[in-house]
């Protein structure tokens, strides 16, 4: 017998027009079993309104060991930040 | 009996929902909604062209590092904006065709040449500062996909209008030369910045619909006045002289009462006919051209690997 051995990916929008956001990961033969499974586990309270489901072997992640030369190269750009600019009281609502 | 998609769409519109790639809605919101999105997301992306000639420029490094974060900033808006318009299936050669044939437009501010290093202070704090207030009144445009590019866009442009603000308090208080150039930029860019918001309400093509959807929430004038309203005490506190002489308080309206727009030169700007139309075609599409041998080696690579993994 075959195992449902893939694993998928669950993602929620929680109300409409929000983001969906990842919630967890579920084994399915197939998307559509995935869909319904997702629907069982994750939204028992209904918690979604939509539902994503995709295979883990679909997402290709960076690693967190990689960071440094990820992300390194944004640390020293604090001028990319509203805050770098020190305007007068008067016109700080901007 | 089940609803039709039409009133299923009325109704989340009446509610203030927003609208799914995946929901069905009626095919002129689309339309509608791939006009307006792909003319942003051009404008983003040709907005690169004034500012990005005066990069190598910089009186310093500080500055120069600046400028080149936000023009970055701008390329980034532009793919947000391509990519949801994309969810409405619209392709990215089909919107790079349309601006290319002129079919689609973009802001025609961009139209025009930064001349000085002050106009980089001016577009930052006027340009930007128009784009925000548009941008800020689209967080709550009823397409799910373009109003969550918006909120992440108004989030980046923070920075963007006050480091053009601080451009100009530097050069208002400088030398006699620069409060001079200052004046100068803020001049020539001030009525172009108004006329960002687009035609007046009562001439304004396809403003009644886009409100009835909710694609705008807010008309033109009234963004417009928004943005004069916050920009004349500022204006004041460079000790810049006013751009407009009729630019004055009206008690009554609670609002300031401004001079007339002067709408053929921006009907002429918007059809082709401005200072760099041309120029700024001219240098997309070489940027595209440019760009060609990477995307064949990208086939290529692509082609390799499919036979290697076929062999
Ligand atoms: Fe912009
Ligand atoms: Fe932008
Ligand atoms: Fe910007």
């Amino acid at each position: 017998m075959k195992q449902s051995n893939d694993l998928y990916e669950v993602f929620l929008r929680s109300i409409r027009g929000v983001d969906h956001r990842h919630v967890g990961s579920l084994h399915a033969d197939t998307a559509e079993q995935a869909l319904t499974y997702a629907r069982d586990v994750y939204t028992r309270r209904s918690e979604g309104v939509s539902i994503w489901v995709v295979k883990s072997t679909d997402i290709t992640a960076s690693q967190e060991q990689d960071m440094d030369s990820f992300y390194d190269p944004m640390d020293d750009k604090p001028y990319r930040h509203a805050s770098f600019y020190v305007l007068p009281d008067e016109i700080d609502n901007m | 009996m089940s609803d039709s998609g039409q009133a299923i769409f009325d109704r989340r519109i009446e509610a203030e929902q927003k609208i799914e790639p995946k929901d069905w809605m009626p095919a002129d919101y689309r339309k509608n909604l791939i006009r307006q999105m792909s003319q942003h997301a051009h404008s983003e992306v040709i907005g690169m062209q004034p500012e990005g000639n005066w990069i190598s420029r910089a009186p310093t490094l500080k500055r120069k590092m600046v400028l080149l974060a936000k023009v970055q900033d701008e390329g980034g808006h532009g793919l947000y904006l391509y990519s949801a318009t994309e969810t409405l299936n619209a392709t990215r050669d089909e919107m790079n065709a349309a601006l290319h044939s002129g079919k689609a437009k973009y802001a025609s501010i961009f139209n025009y040449p930064a001349l000085s290093w002050a106009d980089v202070g001016a577009i930052g704090w006027l340009v930007d500062g128009a784009a925000i207030v548009n941008q800020i009144s689209l967080q709550g445009t009823s397409y799910g996909p373009y109003s969550r590019a918006m909120i992440r866009i108004c989030k980046e442009e923070s920075f963007h209008q006050r480091q053009g603000y601080e451009i100009m308090i530097a050069l208002a208080n400088g030398t006699p030369m620069q409060k001079a150039m200052a004046q100068d930029a803020l001049n020539r860019v001030w009525w172009p910045s108004l006329m960002m918001f687009g035609p007046h309400d009562s001439d304004s093509a396809h403003s009644g619909r886009s409100m009835q959807w909710k694609i705008k929430l807010r008309t033109n004038d009234d963004l417009r006045q928004s943005f004069i309203d916050q920009t004349v005490p500022q204006i004041k506190f460079l000790g810049l002289e006013l751009p407009d002489p009729d630019l004055k308080w009206n008690e009554e309206r609670g609002h300031y009462d401004f001079g007339d727009i002067d709408w053929d030169e921006f009907k002429r700007v918007i059809s082709g006919d401005g200072p760099c139309n041309r120029d700024r075609i001219r240098h997309h599409k070489k940027a595209h051209d440019d760009g060609q041998w990477v995307r064949d080696a990208l086939e290529a690579y692509h082609q390799k690997k499919a036979s290697a993994s076929a062999a």
